[in-house]
């Protein structure tokens, strides 16, 4: 357990931009990707905003090469593209060519079509290319044939919001045990109905843009993206002689083991994953250059988060910002594509801003960082945390530690 | 590396298999398309009012991780990892349903909650007070051996000393209708014991729920030790061969090392083939052993396989209802646990008498 794990490659698409420097100059230039609902038709729709990405199905499977009447749904389709964008950045022309593994995290699925053909399947044959698509894994078995990946790991994490995170932290200590030599890790969901009205119902939805850790904050935005990264051993960067982006130094998972679907008052599961990250990367919290909070915006998240943070670093808190005001919540994506933004943070020296905040939070004085601010950033820590308790850490580094 | 035991079991499957006492003492036979799990006493384990509004996945998972933890002799476990292929997909259909019905109105949020694939693990680690690392695959056929793996990793990388392992699936009405509709499921019953010659498309489609307590430390009840797991999205039929060579080559073996290798013949006259050919080849002189036809097919129908290697170990008994040929294995000492659906996701999974 003593391999680093090098981050070579990189893909991401979500409402702010549909590749990676699409995505890290909006960050920059705040131009943020909520809005009303086009592509689901909801009830909701004048009740919600989300982060939609503009491409039509479409219009992806035009980018991706894929006929129109194939059976795929839009959770594989994202995750094709980012998947891509991933492998190109990393130069890998022949994915088998050492012992290559997949992992994604996803919570829908093919959810988005199922809920549209749900009761039709019984009576005409029209969609049944679509019933399997239900099975989440089957997300990543679609991915893993586009990618051209044979006779490899391949397996799909589903830990509600934590997922991609979870799969990025899997795919890192399959690395570091020498299990795998490389491993495209990630997430991908779709917005559905499914969603809109699950989170509906549990009354966390914001009727307007979301504002993170801000005191009068109404909850969150559901968004919608894909995220990849290629992770690889010092083997395969030393023998491919790849660059290097960043490094994943960090992880640690716990659970909350307090409610199904709310953190505790105290953020015990957060703290405790933190700690273990900072543990595997044998960092102190002093070390830690800029947090790229979970932020979702729900009353509940970012009270438990923030009592999370001042039990982890003190009166020390590191600059701090959700980046959910700009995509939303991406569910089983958040870790995956702020992964994403953490490495682009630490390649260009940058935290971005946690937008619309205005008021700070009676129960502490906290402050995100509001501004795109310039810092040397060695390491970045990210915070993912779903239902079922689910609290995942990664953190990010320049150098291997 | 460090030896893995696997210390406990935990079942509730078509078969009476929630006593760990007993071991297919008496078979249930079917005759039908689908079958369903042999209900324990859920109130002996559930309070009845919780169990109302419970998910049958959790119920089932409750009463099977509780009987791994209680045989184990432990309270707590450092990791809680799980399997499962749909989560609750009861809820989720139901959720679905009245969203389509009610035009999105009128929703509560318990079916969407239970809809969260990691809901089993969740609901667990709520359970015992766990908070330590707790994952949930979703992989289709290889959704439990996922779990395996992480377990395995963990331990042997002193990451726990303690992991609880399982796989879940439930069996639901909208999944089963369109699953037949597409052909995954047999259109015509056919009985337990006629499973494999059915030569009939589709399968007959199961669920259940089953739990182990893996450990670093051996226990008094100890089972087996888990010596490899593999899993591979694709595979062609003639690779299979080569793929188990050179994982038993890993573990310094050969096919004659194995006494016993249990297969998972599902009945599709278009799949079986993987394991037929496997059989009159490189298993042709191997003692072999089947299980869909006692617990139906289903995404973690595996920890089913997983759980009979375990019990064939420590009773040292093969039972007639699995035995597949009729080579007698001179001892019962390593088991391999083949498996494939669909042609995709494939696992081997080695374990030893401990």
């Amino acid at each position: 357990m003593c391999k680093g794990v090098a981050i070579t490659g990189m893909g991401a698409i979500s409402a702010i931009g549909n590749n990676v420097q699409e995505n890290y100059d909006a960050l920059v230039s705040g131009k943020i990707g909520i809005s009303r609902i086009s592509k689901v038709d909801t009830v909701h729709k004048n009740d919600i905003m989300v982060g939609e990405i503009e491409m039509t199905n479409d219009q992806l499977k035009q980018e991706l090469g894929i006929a129109k009447e194939t059976a795929v749904s839009r959770t594989a389709l994202l995750a094709m593209l980012a998947a891509d964008e991933a492998l190109k950045q990393a130069g890998i022309n022949d994915i088998n060519d050492c012992e290559t593994g997949l992992i994604s995290g996803t919570t829908v699925g093919g959810m988005d079509q199922s809920e549209k053909y749900y009761f039709e399947y019984l009576e005409s044959d029209e969609h049944w290319g679509h019933i399997n698509g239900l099975h989440a894994g089957d997300s990543t078995q679609k991915l893993a044939d586009h990618l051209g990946l044979t006779e490899s790991f391949v397996s799909t994490i589903s830990t509600a919001c934590s997922s991609a995170a979870n799969a990025i932290m899997l795919g890192a200590r399959m690395i570091k045990s020498g299990q795998l030599d490389r491993v495209v890790v990630g997430g991908t969901d779709s917005l559905c109905k499914f969603t809109i009205n699950g989170f509906k119902t549990l009354m966390i939805l914001s009727d307007t843009y979301n504002t993170p850790f801000d005191d009068e904050r109404k909850g969150l935005n559901l968004g919608e993206a894909a995220a990849y990264l290629v992770l690889e051993s010092d083997e395969i960067v030393k023998r491919d002689n790849k660059k290097v982006l960043g490094y994943v130094t960090g992880y640690g998972n716990a659970n909350d083991a307090f409610h199904q679907t709310a953190s505790s008052e105290n953020g015990d599961g957060a703290v405790l994953a933190m700690e273990k990250a900072l543990k595997v990367s044998g960092l102190n919290p002093s070390d830690i250059d800029y947090v790229n909070a979970h932020g979702t915006a729900t009353p509940n998240n970012d009270l438990s988060e923030g009592r999370a943070l001042l039990r982890m670093f003190g009166d020390q808190v590191p600059e701090f910002s959700s980046t959910k005001a700009f995509t939303g919540h991406t569910l089983a994506v958040a870790g995956g594509i702020e992964a994403v933004y953490s490495v682009l943070a630490l390649q260009n020296n940058v935290i971005y801003p946690n937008l619309n905040f205005k008021t700070p939070m009676k129960e502490f004085n906290l402050l995100p960082q509001t501004t795109v601010k310039q810092k040397e950033l060695r390491h970045v820590l990210s915070n993912s945390f779903g239902f079922g308790g689910n609290c995942s850490t990664l953190i990010f580094s320049k150098e291997a530690q | 590396m460090k030896p893995v035991y696997i210390n406990s079991i935990g079942s509730v499957s078509a078969q009476k298999t929630f006593d760990n006492k007993e071991f297919l003492n008496e078979i249930r036979d079917y005759n039908d398309t689908v079958i369903h799990v042999i209900d324990p006493n859920y109130k002996e384990y559930i309070p009845p009012a919780a169990a109302r509004r419970m998910a049958r996945g959790i119920k089932m998972s409750t009463v099977s991780s509780k009987n791994a933890l209680t045989e184990a002799g432990i309270e707590n476990v450092d990791a809680i990892i799980v399997g499962t292929g749909l989560g609750c997909i009861g809820d989720s259909e139901r959720f679905v349903s009245d969203i389509i019905k009610n035009d999105e109105q009128f929703l509560t949020p318990t079916r969407f909650i239970q809809s969260s694939h990691n809901t089993v693990a969740g609901q667990i680690a709520l359970g015992l007070g766990c908070k330590g690392h707790n994952f949930t695959f979703v992989h289709s056929a290889v959704s439990f051996e996922s779990s395996l793996i992480d377990a395995k990793m963990m331990l042997q990388n002193n990451e726990a000393d303690t992991v609880l392992v399982g796989g879940v699936d439930e069996l639901v009405e909208h999944h089963v209708t369109t699953h037949r509709l597409i052909g995954h499921i047999k259109k015509e019953p056919v009985t337990s014991k006629d499973l494999l010659q059915s030569k009939t498309e589709g399968m007959v489609m199961g669920e259940g729920s089953h739990f182990f307590v893996l450990s670093n430390k051996k226990s008094n009840s100890c089972y087996a030790q888990l010596l490899a797991v593999k899993t591979f999205n694709t595979l062609a039929k003639d690779q299979v061969q080569q793929k188990i060579i050179a994982l038993l080559e890993k573990q310094e073996m050969t096919i004659k090392d194995i006494d016993l290798v249990i297969l998972g013949n599902n009945g599709d006259v278009n799949y079986d083939d993987y394991y037929e050919q496997l059989s009159a080849s490189l298993l042709k002189n191997t003692s072999q052993a089947y299980y869909k036809h006692l617990s139906g097919e289903y995404d973690t129908a595996t920890g089913f396989a997983f759980w009979l290697a375990n019990k064939i170990l420590k009773t040292q008994n093969i039972p007639e209802s699995v035995q597949l040929n009729t080579v007698e294995p001179s001892k019962l000492q390593t088991i391999l646990v083949y498996n494939q659906y669909r042609g995709e996701n494939h696992s081997l999974t080695l374990i030893q008498k401990c």
